[in-house]
C-alpha cells in the first residue's frame, strides 16, 4: 500500500535535488564534508536522519534496499527504515547483501564484499574527526583546508599513552586519497580496510550536523597510525558460534544469567547465508538462533 | 647573521578612530631579546598581536626572515605558510597558560603536538622528545601523562614554554609570561626562560609591564605610551638613564626592595 | 679624525669632548649638568685612575664608557687592539654597545646585581660562556678565580642574593676579571674587602696590566690606588657643576 499524500521516497523533489547536488560535490572531493540543508525527518536525530535523507535522494523505483543496524537486518531501527521506504517509495527490500542496490547502514559494513554498482549509505552522528580536540568549527574547517592534521595524531598519541596501544576501536580516523582526514562513522575499525578501494559508491549522511561526504568507487582510504604502533584490526580467538566463520566481526552474546556467553557474527545475513550453505559452528543451539540475534541487537 | 629576523616599519593599527598603535618601526635581530614595556592601554599587546600575525594591521610592513632566505612581508605569505610558520619557526607564550595549552590532553601530547603537526609519526621518538623537553622545563618525567588541569600555575607556564620550543623555533613572542604567577614562581620561570633563550639563541619579543622582568631578560627595550614608541635603547641604558618623561616616571615608580 | 698615540700605539679608549647632563622631567625639567668637555685617552697596559671628590662625576664617566649612560655630545672611541679601527660607542647604537661589551670592555660595578636562582659560579662563568667558551672550561676558570679571592667553596653553587657585601663584591670582581677584555672598568672594586683580599685584587690588576689590558678605575682606597695607578685624571677639571 502506498501513501499518496507523500512524494516518492518522502522528500519533495527540490529537497532531493539539493541533497543530490551535495552528494555530487562530495563525490567530486572525496572525504570533504559538504554542508547541506538537512530536513526534519519523521524520526529523532540519532536514528539515521542523515542516512535516510541520502537514501531518499538516490533511491529510484527499481532499486532494492537493504538496511542494517550493527550488522543486523532485523533490529528496530533497520526494520523501521526499511518499512519507511517500502511505504513511501514502494521499493523492493532485501536482507541479502548481494541482492541489494542500496544498503543503508548504521555502524557496520557487510562481510560480503560489495560490488560495482552498489551504493552503501552510512548514518553518521559526528562527521568531524577533529571535533573532540578542537571545538571551533571555524578552526576545523581551516585545518581541513590547509591539511593541518597534526591534531588527529594527538588523539592517537593519547590512546597509546593511556592504554599502551591505539585503543580507538570504532570511528577510527582515515585519510582519503592522501588529502582529507575523515570520520568513517562509528563502524568498528575492523571494517576500515573494507572502505579502501571498494568498487561500491560510499555515501555518508549526518542529519543533525548537516553534512554529507562520499568515497567514490576505488578510493584510496588509509587508517592513520604511528610507525611504531601500526594500524591493526580486531582479531577474534574463536570462530562464529553459529556458522563457524573466521575473519569476521563477532558480537558477544550473553546466553544466560550464569555467565554463559557466545560469539556470533554481527552480520546476520552473512551468518544465515553460511548456515544455509551448510556451515555449523560449535555453539549452534538447536532452536535458539532467533532469540540470540535479537539479543545481539 | 647580518640582517634582522623581524623588521617592523611604520606599523599602525586602528580601531575605528581609536589608535591601537602607530608609527612603530623597529628590528629584531637573531638571538636578541627585545622587551616592549608600558602600562595597560599603551598598545604593547596590540603591537605584539600585530607582529605575530594574530591581529590584522591597518598599515605598515612586517617582514620576516624565513629559513629559506626569503624576507617577505607577512601579508604576502599564504595563510598556510603563515600558520606553518606559527607552529614551527615561531612560538607564542601567553600570559594565561590555558590560552596556549590543550588542557584536556596530557602534558606529553601538548609537547608532542607540534612534532606531529610537522609530520613526526613515531610514537616512541615523539615521547622521548617530549620527556626531554619536560626535563628542560623542570617537570618530572612521571607527569608526562597527566593533564595540565592537574598542574600548578607555574608548571602550566613551564609546560607552555616547552610546547613552544620543541620545534626549535627562531622567534618567540611572549605576552606577560610571568604576569599571572606568584612572585616565588615567577623567579623560577624567568630563570628558566633566561637560560633557554641564551642556550637556544632565540630571538624574543616580550611584552611586560614589569621593568625587573625586562632588565633580567632583555638586551633592548621599547617603551610605549598611548600607542607610540617614546623611547628605545639598550635595556640598562633606558632603565639607568631614562630620557623621556614617561620612562622617567616608570623607572621612578619601581618599588625598591 | 686625528688619533693620538704613544709608544704602545693608538689608544684603546679615546674620550673626546664628551658632555653629560640629566634632564629631570619629573622635577619640571630641571637640568642637572654632570660633566663637560671630557677628554682623555687610555692605552694598553696602563691603569688610569679617575680622581676627584665625591659627586664630581667619576662613576658617571665609567658608566658612559660602558654605554650604560647616554652622552649628550662627543665621542667615545673604542679599539679592540692598538691597530684596529676605532668604533664610536658614544653614538649609542645598542647592538654596537653589546658587541663592544662582549669583546672589548669589561666592567666591575660597585654592586652586584644578583639574578634569582643563578649560582655564584654561573654568574662568574657567564661572560665566558656568552663568548662561546665551553661551559665546563668556563666553570673551572670561574672556580679558580673565586678560590683565589677566598670565597668559601660551599658558596659556589648558591645564588649570591644572600651573600654578605664582601662576598658579593668578590663574585663581581671574579666576573669582571674572568675574560681577557682589552679594556677593564673598575668602580671601587675593593671598597668592601678585607686586607688580604685587597692584596689579591691588587695582584690581579697587576697581572692584567702586564698582559696589556687597559684599566680605567675609581679607587677611594689610597693604598690600592698607590699600588696600581700609572696615571691619575682629576675629574674636577671636567665637572660641569662649577659652571652651573
Amino acid at each position: 500500500m502506498t501513501l499518496p499524500e507523500y512524494n516518492f521516497a518522502y522528500l519533495d523533489e527540490q529537497t532531493k535535488r539539493m541533497i543530490r547536488r551535495a552528494i555530487l560535490k562530495g563525490i567530486a572531493i572525496p572525504g570533504y564534508q559538504v554542508p547541506f540543508a538537512s530536513r526534519e525527518m519523521p524520526m529523532p536525530y540519532g536514528w539515521g536522519t542523515g542516512g535516510v535523507q541520502v537514501t531518499a535522494a538516490i533511491l529510484g523505483p527499481d532499486d532494492v534496499l537493504k538496511v542494517i543496524d550493527q550488522g543486523a537486518d532485523d533490529t528496530t531501527n533497520a526494520v523501521s527504515i526499511r518499512a519507511f521506504f517500502a511505504k513511501t517509495a514502494n521499493v523492493a527490500t532485501t536482507t541479502k547483501t548481494a541482492d541489494a542496490t542500496v544498503i543503508q547502514t548504521r555502524h557496520r559494513i557487510p562481510e560480503a564484499p560489495l560490488s560495482a554498482g552498489q551504493v552503501i549509505v552510512y548514518q553518521v552522528p559526528i562527521p568531524e574527526p577533529l571535533r573532540f580536540l578542537e571545538p571551533r568549527e571555524t578552526e576545523t574547517r581551516v585545518m581541513h583546508g590547509l591539511e593541518e592534521y597534526g591534531l588527529i595524531h594527538v588523539k592517537l598519541y593519547e590512546d597509546i599513552a593511556q592504554h599502551g596501544h591505539i585503543a580507538t576501536t570504532y570511528a577510527y580516523p582515515v585519510k582519503v586519497e592522501d588529502r582529507y582526514v575523515m570520520d568513517p562513522s562509528p563502524i568498528p575499525k575492523f571494517d576500515n580496510p573494507k572502505m579502501n578501494g571498494s568498487p561500491a559508491l560510499q555515501l555518508f549522511g549526518a542529519g543533525r550536523e548537516k553534512r554529507i561526504y562520499a568515497l567514490p568507487p576505488f578510493t584510496n582510504v588509509v587508517s592513520l597510525d604511528f610507525e611504531d604502533h601500526p594500524f591493526e584490526v580486531q582479531k577474534f580467538k574463536q570462530p562464529c558460534a553459529l556458522c563457524n566463520a573466521t575473519g569476521v566481526y563477532l558480537d558477544e552474546v550473553v546466553t544466560d544469567d550464569r555467565g554463559g556467553r557466545m560469539y556470533v557474527c554481527s552480520d546476520t545475513d552473512h551468518c544465515e547465508t553460511r548456515r544455509e550453505e551448510g556451515h555449523h559452528g560449535p555453539g549452534l543451539p538447536i532452536s535458539g538462533a532467533q532469540t540470540v540475534k535479537e539479543d545481539a541487537a | 647573521m647580518t640582517s634582522p629576523i623581524l623588521s617592523v616599519s611604520n606599523l599602525e593599527r586602528r580601531y575605528g578612530d581609536f589608535i591601537g598603535c602607530t608609527d612603530i618601526s623597529f628590528d629584531v635581530w637573531p638571538g636578541e631579546v627585545v622587551a616592549i614595556v608600558g602600562e595597560s592601554g599603551s598598545g604593547k599587546t596590540t603591537l605584539l598581536n600585530c607582529i605575530s600575525g594574530r591581529l590584522d594591521r591597518s598599515s605598515g610592513s612586517i617582514r620576516y626572515n624565513m629559513r629559506d632566505g626569503r624576507f617577505p612581508d607577512l601579508a604576502d605569505l599564504s595563510e598556510a605558510e603563515r600558520r606553518f610558520l606559527m607552529r614551527t619557526d615561531w612560538g607564542f607564550v601567553h600570559q594565561n597558560p590555558a590560552d596556549g595549552l590543550r588542557m584536556r590532553v596530557s602534558a606529553g601530547a601538548n609537547v608532542g603536538e607540534r612534532l606531529m603537526a610537522i609530520g613526526d609519526r613515531h610514537y616512541g621518538e615523539i615521547r622521548n622528545t617530549a620527556t626531554e623537553w619536560l626535563g628542560r622545563v623542570e617537570i618530572a618525567g612521571d607527569r608526562i601523562d597527566d593533564k595540565p588541569v592537574a598542574f600548578s600555575g607555574g608548571m602550566r607556564q613551564r609546560l607552555q614554554i616547552a610546547r613552544n620550543l620543541v620545534t626549535r623555533p627562531r622567534l618567540i613572542f611572549m605576552d606577560e609570561p610571568t604576569g599571572g604567577l606568584d612572585v616565588s614562581v615567577q623567579a623560577r620561570v624567568l630563570d628558566l626562560l633566561r637560560g633557554l633563550v641564551s642556550d637556544l639563541g632565540l630571538a624574543v619579543v616580550i611584552v611586560t609591564h614589569d621593568l625587573a622582568v625586562a632588565r633580567l631578560l632583555s638586551q633592548r627595550m621599547i617603551v610605549m605610551k598611548t600607542g607610540r614608541i617614546v623611547e628605545t635603547g639598550l635595556t640598562d641604558r633606558v632603565l639607568d638613564d631614562p630620557h623621556h618623561p614617561y620612562t622617567q616616571l616608570l623607572v621612578a615608580s619601581i618599588l625598591e626592595s | 679624525m686625528s688619533v693620538s698615540s704613544n709608544e704602545t700605539g693608538n689608544a684603546l679608549l679615546s674620550v673626546r669632548q664628551v658632555a653629560k647632563s640629566f634632564t629631570m622631567h619629573l622635577r619640571d625639567g630641571v637640568i642637572l649638568p654632570v660633566v663637560n668637555d671630557v677628554n682623555f685617552e687610555l692605552f694598553a697596559g696602563e691603569c688610569v685612575v679617575l680622581g676627584g671628590p665625591s659627586g664630581v662625576g667619576k662613576s658617571s664617566i665609567l658608566r658612559m664608557v660602558y654605554g650604560n649612560y647616554a652622552i649628550d655630545g662627543g665621542e667615545i672611541l673604542i679599539r679592540r687592539n692598538p691597530t684596529s679601527e676605532p668604533r664610536d660607542l658614544g653614538a649609542g647604537d645598542p647592538r654596537l654597545v653589546l658587541d663592544l661589551r662582549r669583546d672589548c670592555i669589561g666592567y666591575v660595578s660597585q654592586f652586584l646585581r644578583a639574578v634569582p636562582r643563578v649560582s655564584a659560579l654561573d654568574i662568574v662563568a657567564e661572560p665566558l660562556v656568552s663568548r662561546g667558551v665551553d661551559r665546563t672550561v668556563a666553570a673551572e676558570k670561574a672556580a679558580d678565580l673565586l678560590r683565589r679571592l677566598h670565597l668559601p667553596e660551599a658558596l659556589f653553587d648558591l645564588p649570591p642574593a644572600t651573600f654578605s657585601g664582601g662576598e658579593k663584591q668578590r663574585v663581581n670582581i671574579a666576573r669582571g676579571f674572568i675574560t681577557d677584555h682589552p679594556i677593564l672598568l673598575l668602580d671601587e672594586p675593593t671598597a668592601s674587602l678585607d686586607a688580604a683580599n685587597r692584596e689579591v685584587v691588587i695582584s690581579m690588576i697587576r697581572e692584567k696590566l702586564d698582559a696589556g689590558t687597559a684599566i680605567l678605575g675609581i679607587f677611594h682606597d689610597q693604598p690600592v690606588r698607590d699600588a696600581v695607578a700609572t696615571r691619575t685624571i682629576d675629574v674636577s677639571a671636567f665637572s660641569a657643576r662649577r659652571a652651573a
